[in-house]
């Protein structure tokens, strides 16, 4: 595919003579094999793909107005809001748009999951999307701090404080953090220096996470190998650049109206309120994407004990290739772990559900249970039904599920006697 | 080639990378040190403070390297509460004595030893202190009591530096 093209311009074909960029783009972006029946949850890798790029060029001009320093970082967010021409559109959309980019990765981990996309031989483009999503939480935690408000203030606080859980260093290692006794100045500059640099990285992991998935291909809402160039796949360009497109502009209809009608639905309040290290607000809450883990952190009574629950409740997803047992890929063939998977759904909805509550009583209860079923999810349920499971028969190819049973006879007729 | 024969080549490799590495380890150190506590932040370690406005019952609290401190007057109930609790119930047991210096006087780091907060005053079961964040209840002493907090409220170090004056650190 690549090797063939030949830019049609003098000018492309002498660059592309010394540097073989636009072969290199060629290959991935326009030719590029695709199933022919991916549907609408595939399209959420390009979505996140715009989320990202949206999110570094506001963050860059948000940049230049925003100062990093404990007494002027609040002010300065405010002079953005009120004095910089667009200033509250472009934080808004910056502000918004990590919600929706957390909205869209939980969307694309879900498709992953249910489709089995994390099997062999797409481990690596798993795991490496794993990285991706830790580093998207560090970015945006980091992120969350630097309006300097009350909620900023006192979740880096109480994350920072994660750390002072590590038995004998645990205290040197948070003043190294702080880069003093507290939360503070020096902590804000070096969040911001890392929040700027980290989407940066997130890029470079991109790109190898796209680059691992076009060893194998796509995965395939069946969940059954396709070969390359065969009647199953058609080309990138331009069937899913058209689908891709269709779908960002139905994303963009969400994405424009949180942020022209309900800019602070997904925020806090208290964040409008400056930062006081004397004062802590009378309920601490993370950002929505958070709360399922910091409902694990809390279900544990002991302190390095949750801290260790709640890093172990992402770090498991790394495993997550070599626990599912089963080799049948999609659920759709798994009668068994179609309804767990929907559970485990639901599960996670009902601990981001409970991590918004204050945790005690029957919450407590509850949410204990809850991060008891999803260590479980992954630990006995996903590697036993690999074992017990009666999977259905899998199709021969992407056309055999949606052809008449007369069409199947032709085709399998036709195929006999080519044979 | 079957023995394997340490040559002067194989010894300046081993030196060449060992001296590299040394070097390497050494330089690293500025790049993680610059983050620790700066010299600026370091002089403001000692606070001192001013206890005649403080009635019993009172409690005021200040700023000592950025972090709250409570400085409380305790009443005599207080004390004989602080004093009388079994070590044997407490899940990180301190005789108040040991907290204490002057009974009277309860000085200690205003924040949650759990994950930072700063616990409110007189409240929670054990009419001492209690953090709204997760729930951590202190008594009378700040000595953990309930909740996940893992030890008592930190004591500062500090000095009267006389009947009416502390020093903090």
């Amino acid at each position: 595919m690549s090797e063939n093209y030949a830019p049609k311009s003098a000018v492309g074909r002498w660059f592309n003579d010394r540097l073989p960029l636009l072969n290199l783009i060629y290959g991935h972006l326009l030719p590029y094999p695709t199933p022919k029946n991916l549907n609408y949850w595939w399209t959420f890798g390009g979505i996140l793909t715009f989320c990202l790029v949206t999110q570094i060029i506001t963050g860059l001009v948000l940049a230049m107005h925003y100062v990093a320093d404990a007494d002027l970082a609040f002010a300065s967010v405010e002079h953005i809001m009120r004095d910089v021409n667009y200033g509250w559109l472009l934080r808004y959309i910056h502000a918004n748009g990590a919600s929706l980019f957390f909205m869209a990765v939980y969307i694309h981990m879900a498709r992953s999951l249910f489709y089995g996309s994390y099997k062999e031989p797409r481990e690596l483009i798993w795991i490496i999307g794993v990285f991706i999503f830790l580093l998207m939480i560090a970015t945006a935690f980091m992120g969350y701090v630097l309006p300097w408000g009350q909620m900023s203030f006192w979740g880096a606080t109480v994350i920072t404080n994660l750390f002072s859980a590590i038995p004998l260093v645990g205290e040197s290692v948070t003043n190294w953090l702080w880069g003093g006794y507290a939360v503070g100045s020096p902590l804000l500059t070096r969040f911001f220096t890392l929040h700027y640099l980290m989407p940066f990285l997130i890029f470079a992991l991109v790109i190898l996470h796209v680059w691992a998935l076009h060893v194998p291909g796509n995965n395939n809402p069946e969940g059954i190998n396709v070969v390359q160039g065969s009647q199953d796949t058609v080309p990138f360009h331009p069937h899913y650049v058209v689908k891709d497109m269709f779908a960002l502009v139905v994303f963009l209809v969400v994405f424009a109206g949180f942020v022209f009608f309900v800019p602070n639905l997904l925020g806090h309040t208290d964040n409008y309120i400056e930062a006081n290290p004397m004062q802590t607000p009378e309920h601490i809450v993370p950002e929505w994407y958070f709360l399922p883990f910091y409902a694990i952190l809390r279900s544990v009574p002991d302190k390095l004990g949750g801290v260790i629950l709640m890093v172990s409740a992402i770090a498991i997803l790394a495993f997550l290739p070599w626990l599912d047992t089963s080799k049948v890929r999609s659920a759709k063939y798994r009668p068994l772990y179609r309804q767990f998977v929907w559970l485990f759904f639901a599960n996670v909805i009902l601990l981001g559900y409970l991590g918004a509550q204050t945790a005690d009583g029957l919450f407590l209860i509850i949410g204990r249970i809850a991060t008891a079923y999803y260590f479980a999810h992954f630990i006995i349920i996903l590697p036993l039904l690999g074992y017990i499971e009666k999977t259905k028969p899998l199709p021969k190819s992407l056309s055999e599920p949606v052809l008449s049973p007369e069409e199947r006879q032709m085709k399998a007729a036709a195929s006999g006697a080519s044979a | 080639m079957s023995e394997k024969q340490v040559t002067r080549r194989n010894f300046l490799y081993v030196t060449t990378g060992a001296f590299a590495a040394a070097g390497a380890a050494s330089l690293a150190w500025p790049f993680v040190d610059q983050m620790n506590p700066d010299a600026s932040v370091k002089a403001l370690a000692s606070t001192e403070i001013d206890l005649r406005p403080i009635i019993p019952g009172q409690s005021i609290t200040v700023v000592w390297r950025g972090k709250p401190v409570f400085i409380r007057r305790r009443t005599q109930a207080e004390i004989d509460e602080a004093k009388k609790v079994n070590l044997a119930d407490l899940p990180h047991p301190e005789e108040d004595s040991d907290r204490a210096q002057n009974p009277e006087w309860l000085v200690m780091v205003g924040i949650c030893t759990h994950l930072g907060c700063v616990p409110l005053g007189q409240k929670g079961d054990y009419n001492g202190w209690f953090c709204p964040c997760h729930g951590s209840h202190y008594d009378t002493s700040g000595r953990i009591r309930k909740g996940p907090a893992p030890t008592n409220l930190e004591i500062p170090d500090y000095v009267f530096l006389n009947e009416t004056t502390i020093k903090i650190g």
